[in-house]
């Protein structure tokens, strides 16, 4: 698992572990290796971030923090970095740390960050069996469901990503992809 | 990130400073529901300064707009910036709150 390198803050330092609890994401490299947006590059992808947080919701500020740092140095255009990847990221964080991890001390949830020259990936792994995303389909901007107060976050992450996949295996992994 | 209450004139104005996400939406729902309880029923929460807002930060201000009116009260919003306009027009959010676009543009007529 890569560190994060010279631009991670002081805040987000607590963030990071070198625990290696969880396994590999190998598991959504192998279905997701003909990814054109990550790997019809240029110059080869890399990884850009790979961090492990605890499952405390405190947590998902700093990171998200972090990744945005990120995503300003690469020259995105500004609603990405402002809008497009702090929620849609914060929503997967939250799934993984609450429905996921069940907010449980033990258990960690991984991010990583892949950059190619055509799209930014992130990969969020947690240790839960996660709930399938594919069966969230209702519409919450629907006029009986605009006055609920929950049902937002997969509805947001669709609309603020490229495409929104999940992987399930040893661990449960939601691949957001969106394009630079 | 953190939540500063005022009361000007009859409203209480609360500024949203960072980000309103599931991490620190529970501490606004509580400081507004203490100011209802006290016999408040004008809020104006102003995002001037707010960064980003997820899900469960749009979920507690529907919940608290609820609860507000149904002590016969208002909550008015003001001050979003472009991201969290798009954000509301996404959810359509934009349809259920009355939105100003600035703080004295939301307290006139409150």
């Amino acid at each position: 698992m890569l560190r994060q390198g010279s631009a991670h803050s002081k805040a987000s330092d607590a963030a990071f572990t070198s625990s290696a609890r969880l396994a590999d994401v190998s598991q959504a490299d192998a279905v997701g290796v003909d990814d054109d947006a990550l790997f019809d590059s240029v110059t080869p992808p890399y990884v850009a971030l790979d961090v492990e947080i605890p499952s405390d919701v405190k947590q998902i500020e700093p990171i998200v923090s972090l990744v945005t740092e990120h995503c300003r140095a690469l020259h995105l255009p500004r609603r990405k970095c402002s809008l497009n990847i702090p929620v849609a990221l914060s929503e997967a964080l939250s799934n993984a740390i609450i429905r996921g991890n069940h907010e449980d001390p033990r258990k960690h949830v991984r991010l990583r960050a892949t950059v190619s020259d055509r799209a930014l990936v992130f990969d969020i792994v947690d240790e839960g069996r996660g709930f399938d995303i594919a069966d969230v389909s209702h519409d919450p901007t629907d006029a009986e469901s605009v006055m609920a107060e929950d049902g937002r976050g997969v509805f947001l992450m669709r609309k603020l990503m490229d495409r929104v996949e999940q992987f399930k295996g040893p661990n449960n992994v939601v691949r957001l992809t969106l394009n630079r | 990130m953190s939540f500063t209450l005022k009361k000007i004139g009859d409203a209480v104005v609360v500024d949203v400073e960072g980000q309103l996400i599931v991490g620190n939406r529970q501490e606004l729902k509580q400081k507004v529901l203490d100011e209802l309880e006290k016999g408040e029923r004008k809020f104006l929460i102003d995002f001037a300064q707010t960064g980003y807002i997820d899900s469960s930060g749009l979920g507690v201000l529907v919940s608290l707009s609820k609860k507000i009116r149904e002590h016969g009260g208002e909550l008015r919003l003001a001050d979003l910036n472009d991201d969290l306009q798009t954000l509301f027009e996404l959810t359509k959010l934009d349809t259920l709150f009355q939105i100003a676009e600035t703080r004295e543009r939301a307290l006139e007529g409150f």
